[in-house]
């Protein structure tokens, strides 16, 4: 084992994957000689060259079409957009073309593509460079989504996505760039599909993905130092299709949840973990679902205003004692949910 | 300026088995979409039904300079595209009866028809989306060092849609083998295409990213073919990405709900008059290279093969609703 930063757990699966495979290539904006936006194709230029290291120009229809199109024709392409806030400019690229294209035509095509992109906040970059569009994109049948939290994760599910022969929307979390933590020395891939036991717990199941999985983390250890509550963290690691046997399992143990997330909490990836466990899990539940999510307001700069509206520790930490019974005043954007 | 060619289809060049290759696909396009709009109206071909009748010596001049292993992306006017690429007709007729046989396993229908397998990438229900994939394709060639090539219709209408612009933009920049090929009807649905946009003509956009552009006779299938030859040699040659702006009409209207309001009777008799169709049989006839009785030899073929088509599809099985899942992702 040896620690790396979670960013060069990315350099270093998208190094060994063109390595391996020469029909692997990377292609997005400033992802060659400067080495990507977030610096995670550092050093990749230098090695593969321009033409397997390819600066795009600023247009990000052409980046996912692009890829799309080398996709269909025998390359096994990543293209990087810089930030999620701007797949919006793609949106028809990734959901009516790359996402369908298979079904569409019957199975006639693969799609080995790989879409890596960063979100979440925490820079005060404000509403457009700040966002969590996963549930967006977890709406549409053909994308599968991963989000890795740590450097572990972030290898070796970048490692399968590029070798999935299906799209793979990569979503990176912009805060985590300089996280450290153990990886393998030697090759490993994570499974796309599979949900992570970050901390097993009896008392109540806390189901995060992302930067959220590590806030839970921190939550579930003051909660236990504290109160002696113990929590049970499951990182979601793929966000669709969602390893929803691990989330029964877990709440069938503990008979309570708590969905921790940091986009919005109108329509998000905390609303469908909760619909999903009450309609498979109701008997097993001992109190109300909670959603912790941002909440519905843009994202602001101003650094105290960013905090207000991005969901942290202490939320969590106040949900998971409601759950559990002990009373304590809510924070806005905590609620029971309105579907059971 | 876009260079606007003269159609250069002079009888003394028209080579007998050529011309009757051409008639044949062209009436074959003709003969498919005529039908498919009668079984639309009867109800027994389901969803949309987009039809090029008028435009089809686009599609076959282009095709026809083709090699099997070239990519065409299309549109959602394309079974023409389809059918000159070399897609089976019956497979065709399949998927737009909803069947299992289809190219698409009835999964497509009209607006995603594709035989991936002969170079067709596909039809597209989104106006301009093909563009940006077939520069995609472009790419992949130029890594993987073939010389193949990627050709990508579309109307005068997608000239206006981003994609557009960024994809002719970017196959300019990487110098890509990508020959971009405008079915300018006219009309985008009812929109008039010198109203929607301050450039002259199509051409010009092509142009404006730095590529060979050609403005030709749409309806005459020797003038599209003539201009794609000269353009792709330049392409396979490695002189990049070129523009074909093809003027043609579309004598149905966009889908079969449009009543026209925005054209004349007058207009569109005087391009069914310029019929790629009719004006190489004339000239075949003229030259006397063919007898009209030859013609309409085959025609009654084309017509023959378009019915038995049918008839096989119809004979084929329908779609198995408990497979409806299969197909959204690959194992």
């Amino acid at each position: 084992m040896r620690e790396i930063t979670y960013r060069q757990a990315i350099t270093e699966a998208m190094d060994e994957e063109m390595a391996r495979d020469e029909r692997v290539i990377l292609m997005g904006e400033d992802v060659g000689l400067f080495g990507g936006a977030m610096a995670c194709s550092k050093g990749l230029y230098e090695k593969y060259g321009p033409e397997r290291v390819i600066d795009t120009p600023l247009a990000e229809t052409a980046i996912i079409g692009g890829a799309l199109g080398c996709a269909l024709t025998g390359m096994r392409p990543i293209a990087e957009i810089m930030f999620i806030d701007f797949t919006g400019i793609c949106f028809d690229q990734i959901v009516n073309q790359a996402a369908k294209v298979r079904y569409m035509l019957g199975g006639q095509v693969e799609v080995p593509m790989v879409i890596r992109t960063q979100g979440g906040a925490g820079r005060s970059y404000a509403a457009q460079h700040s966002q969590s569009w996963e549930s967006l994109f977890a709406h549409f049948p053909g994308l599968k989504i991963v989000m890795p939290a740590t450097p572990y994760d972030a290898k070796g599910l970048l490692k399968s996505a590029i070798r999935e022969n299906n799209p793979v929307m990569y979503i990176e979390h912009k805060a985590l760039y300089n996280n450290k933590g153990n990886v393998p020395d030697e090759e490993y891939l994570v499974p796309i599909g599979k949900a992570d036991i970050k901390r097993e717990g009896e008392d109540v199941t806390v189901v995060a993905h992302s930067r959220t999985a590590l806030m839970a983390l921190e939550a579930a250890e003051r909660l236990e130092v504290e109160s002696g509550i113990d929590v049970e963290v499951i990182d979601l690691r793929t966000i669709s299709p969602m390893d929803e046997e691990t989330i029964y399992e877990s709440v069938r143990k503990t008979g309570r949840l708590v969905c921790f997330e940091e986009g919005h909490r109108n329509v998000g990836i905390a609303s469908e973990v909760s619909a999903r466990v009450t309609e498979n899990c109701f008997d097993y539940l001992d109190a109300p679902i909670m959603r912790v999510a941002a909440k519905d307001v843009p994202i602001p700069c101003a650094t105290e205003l960013e905090r207000e509206v991005i969901p942290n520790p202490d939320w969590l930490v106040t949900a998971v004692r409601k759950v559990l019974g002990e009373r304590e005043k809510v924070p806005a954007a905590v609620g029971y949910t309105s579907c059971v | 300026m876009a260079t606007v060619m003269k159609g250069r289809g002079e009888i003394a060049r028209l080579d007998r088995e050529v011309a009757e290759g051409f008639l044949r696909t062209m009436m074959l396009i003709r003969h498919f979409e005529e039908r498919s709009l009668e079984l639309f109206t009867k109800g027994e071909l389901i969803g949309m039904c987009h039809v090029s009748v008028g435009q089809e010596a686009v599609a076959v001049g282009v095709c026809s300079e083709l090699r099997g292993d070239d990519y065409v992306a299309s549109t959602h006017r394309g079974h023409g595209h389809s059918i000159a690429k070399g897609a089976d007709i019956g497979k065709m007729f399949a998927e737009l009866l909803g069947r299992e046989a289809g190219y698409c396993k009835g999964r497509g229908g009209s607006m995603h028809m594709a035989d991936v397998g002969a170079g067709f990438l596909g039809c597209n229900g989104i106006v301009g989306a093909g563009i940006p994939i077939a520069v995609g394709a472009g790419l992949s060639i130029k890594l993987r060092k073939t010389d193949q090539i990627s050709v990508v219709f579309f109307g005068d209408g997608a000239t206006n849609i981003g994609a557009f612009h960024e994809a002719l933009n970017m196959a300019s920049a990487f110098n890509l083998p990508v020959l971009f090929v405008c079915e300018d009807n006219m009309y985008a649905l009812s929109t008039k295409t010198g109203d929607m946009s301050g450039a002259k003509c199509n051409a010009d956009k092509g142009t404006a990213y730095c590529m060979r552009s050609r403005v030709i006779d749409g309806m005459d299938v020797y003038a599209v073919r003539d201009a794609t030859r000269e353009l792709i040699s330049a392409i396979r040659a490695g002189e990049g990405p070129a523009f074909l702006d093809c003027k043609t009409y579309r004598y149905y209207g966009h889908s079969k709900s449009d009543t026209r309001p925005y054209r004349t009777k007058e207009e569109e008799a005087e391009w069914r008059s310029r019929d790629c169709i009719t004006t190489l049989a004339d000239k075949l006839t003229a030259a006397k290279l063919a007898t009209a009785e030859e013609i309409e030899a085959v025609e009654a073929d084309a017509a023959r093969q378009i019915e038995e088509s049918i008839e096989w599809a119809r004979q084929s099985p329908f779609t198995n609703p408990e497979e409806v899942s299969k197909y959204v992702f690959a194992e």
